[in-house]
Formats: C-alpha cells, structure tokens, sequence
C-alpha cells in the first residue's frame, strides 16, 4: 500500500544534509511551511542554498532558519520586506550569498527543472543589469535572455489537503510556489493541514498530483507567521 | 490664476487620488490589468461607469476585490504588495508559473507601475537606485514590464527634492528598456512617442511651460491634437 505520510514533522525533514538546495514554498507568509522549517532549525543542516520568493521577516520561519546560520546562499526576487532585518544585516556583513532573481524567471526556472527542461529564453531582464553575463538571442525581431532551469534536493511546501498518496489542494494565494516545487525538487515534504483518505479528494480539483509528492505530515493548526511576529516571537 | 498657484508647489496639480481617477479612465471595458504598489493600488477604487475590469495580482489571484472588512482578513489571501486583499466573485487562483505565463505570454493588458525614472524613449528605472550598499530587490517588475502589453506609470512629477523623474537617460539601473506608453503625474498626463514625451493633458491650474521646466527631456505640446 502507498501511504506517504509521516508521523511528525521531525521525521519528515531528518535526511536534509549539509549542503543541501531546499526550495520552500510562501510568498511572504502566505504558504509558508513555518512548522518544516523549525523542524529543519531542531535539524541543524548547513550550509543550504534556499530557494523562496523572499528571506522571511522577524526572528520565526524563513528568516529563523537564515538566523540560525544555515543558509549559505539565497536564491529570491524581493529580500528586502517588511519586518526582515536578518537577511538584510548578513548580507550586509558579505555573510550571506544572494542570487537575485526576477519572480516570473523564478517561478519559469523551477517548472522547467520540473518539467526536465534544462533552460529557456525570456525578454524579461533582458537590457537590465540581470542579464549581465547572460547568453542573449534574438528571436523574430527581439532578444531574450537564456535562464536555466532550477531544481532542488528537498521541497518544504504547504498545503490545505493531502490524500495518502500526496494529491494536493491548497487554499487561495498560499499556492504561489509549492505547485512548481513540488515538481523540481527530489524529495518533496509536505505539512497539511489535513490528511484524507484516497478518494476524498475531488481528482478534478486536485492541484498538484501525488507523483511529485513524497511525504505529507500533517499540522492541523498551523502557526500564522505575522501574528508570531507582531508578538515579537522568536525561534528557537 | 495659474501662476498664484505656481507658487504654493504643495497645492497645485492632481493629488494622488485625482492621478490613479485619471489612469483609471484611459483603461478599457473588459481589460485584465495589474497594479503594482503605491499610488497604482488606488486606481482600483476609481472604476468609470459602466465598465468592468479583471485585477490580476501576479502572487496567484484574478479578480482581486476591496481591502477586507476588519475581522474577516485571511492571511492566506494577499496581494503582490503583501497586503490582505479580497477575491470577487467570480475569482481564479493559480500557481507562480501560470501567474506569469498570463504576463510572460501577453495575456494581461494593462500593468501599472509607479517609477524612479522614465525616459523619452520609455526606459523605465524603479527597482533600484544601484547604491553600492542596497540590498537589490526586483519581485515582479521586469516581468510585467516585459510581458504587459501597455505600461502606465502614475508618479509625481519630480522628486522630493525637485528632481526631474522624466529624464533623457534613466541614471538608475533599468527595470526594461522602451517599455512605458503613458504617464501619469501630479502636473500632466504625458505619451510615450517614438518622437519622445508628448504633453496630452495638463491638471487644473499648471501651465505648460511649468511642466516643460520640470521635465529634463524636450516635450511635445500635443493637447488636442
């Protein structure tokens, strides 16, 4: 029988070793993983290179992890937010390594690693400052710039349901990343927030199939990240 | 008239509110467009009569709504500025790679932005100022502005300081080269032409050589023409 599901969240992030490219899903809070990544703090893996929108605001989730001194090096296209002042002073020190990314270029870059497409020409960027050093090549009349696809040993994504066999639903504007990481990563763990039986899912509404999923724990109540923050909250 | 209020800089021209009504009139029945932060996010309170258009929010959402009633936020319902939001109905939610295969693939019409620098040949600046110091951040602004079909910018005039923000050459790192149709100021509203900066509308009071002075590259007086 297939049943992905893991007993607690400390199980379900113990392989992530040192070195490791983790994407994490969330576009500031909303679909943050925030109880896989203080697993993955209890954990202790370093120097991981992350892959996220953002780096995470106050002292709990992304920006804990970062705190922690185990990330070496962030992919993201917006590091700068509200309340984020981790990131921001460790790059500032040349602590951290940043390789800054343009959202839509981002989130093309971790499809086509899921999908088994090594890289792909865009117009964005292309006359700025990103596309520095980059191949460029004209295609009917305009030039696009050559991005390679992005893919991960760990996915930490969050969703709203999952079945045993990893399929999928997510709630409003949480979705953003975790359908394309899913995809482009190796091992993909998922927290829930609930676990349902093979079947109870509607197969039309399922957004992301369980074959790009791995394990599923569940966390029925999910902590809020802004509300952790605005308590000046800190982890550990 | 105009020179009275020439003199009380604060006072004259449109306020941010008159700006975004103004952009909002130039956006057709039935367009999908994208605001980005700032003064673009008010344009949505000022939908003319009788028209309908589609709020894409490029973190996952058409048909974004009003700001939430107090109490019935949901943290899992945003916009790209990170502010909780409301969905109409009638609404779609949709990962990051479609979200911006709608702007990659010429599917939104409209997006608009606000901005550091435009320049007469529609260079747009406004992610950067390329400080040694800055910590860069680009979200989702060299997308739309390579994706959208029609670029607005609604923007003061000037700078704080006084300084032109309509420019011959953008001294800040570009966000997209040749990308801005049409600009909406505190002072004017201005196209983008293959000839340069044409003058289109002035606000109430503001003369046109006033705006000229205030512009670092030429204008053209195309009022009704």
């Amino acid at each position: 029988m297939i049943d992905k599901r893991i007993k607690n969240v400390k199980e379900a992030v113990e392989d992530i070793f040192d070195g490791a490219t983790v994407m994490i899903g969330g576009f500031g809070e909303a679909g943050s993983p925030v109880e896989l990544i203080h697993a993955l703090i209890d954990q202790g893996a370093k120097n991981l290179t992350v892959v996220n929108n953002n780096t995470g605001s106050g002292h709990v989730g992304l920006a804990a992890l970062i705190e922690n001194g185990q990330v070496g090096k962030m992919i993201c296209s917006f590091p700068r937010t509200a309340n984020s002042t981790v990131f921001p002073e460790l790059y500032h020190d040349g602590d951290i390594e940043l390789e800054l990314v343009p959202q839509g270029t981002l989130a093309e870059r971790i499809r086509c690693g899921g999908a088994g497409i090594p890289a792909f020409y865009t117009a964005t960027s292309v006359g700025t400052p990103l596309a520095e050093g980059k191949e460029l090549r004209e295609f009917d009349g305009r030039y696009y710039v050559l991005e390679k696809g992005l893919t991960a040993d760990f996915a930490l994504i969050k969703s709203k349901e999952a079945d045993r066999y990893g399929n999928l639903t997510y709630n409003k504007t949480a979705r953003n990343f975790a359908p394309v990481m899913a995809m482009a990563a190796k091992t993909t763990i998922v927290q829930a927030q609930t676990c349902v039986d093979a079947g109870d899912i509607d197969p039309e509404i399922v957004v992301t199939p369980g074959i790009f999923v791995n394990r599923i724990v569940m966390v029925s109540n999910p902590l809020q990240e802004s509300k952790l923050v605005n308590e000046g909250r800190q982890y550990p | 008239m105009s020179n009275q209020l020439n003199q009380t800089e604060s006072v004259i021209g449109w306020t941010r509110d008159q700006m975004a009504e103004r952009a909002a009139r130039d956006i057709p029945n039935g367009a999908y467009v994208n605001l980005g932060i700032g003064i673009p996010e008010k344009v949505a309170k000022f939908v003319p009569e009788g028209r309908e258009f589609i709020y894409h929010t490029e973190n996952g959402l058409l048909g974004m709504g009003a700001t939430p009633e107090l109490g019935a936020e949901d943290p899992d319902l945003i916009n790209a500025g990170k502010k909780q939001v409301t969905a109409i109905s009638g609404a779609a939610y949709f990962h990051h790679a479609d979200s911006f295969a709608m702007i990659r693939g010429r599917h939104i019409d409209i997006c608009i932005l606000g901005a550091m620098q435009v320049a007469d040949n529609g260079d747009l600046a406004n992610w950067s100022t390329g400080a040694e110091d800055a910590i860069p951040a680009v979200g989702g602004a060299m997308d739309l502005v390579a994706g959208v079909k029609t670029i607005f910018v609604i923007t003061q005039h000037t700078t704080k300081n006084g300084m032109a923000k309509l420019v011959k050459q953008c001294s800040y790192p570009l966000t997209g080269p040749a990308v801005v149709n049409k600009i909406y100021t505190d002072l004017a509203v201005i196209e983008v032409t293959s000839d340069g900066f044409a003058l289109l509308e002035l606000a109430p009071g503001v003369g046109f050589e006033y705006v000229k002075e205030r512009t670092e590259a030429p204008l053209i007086d195309m009022r009704d023409c």
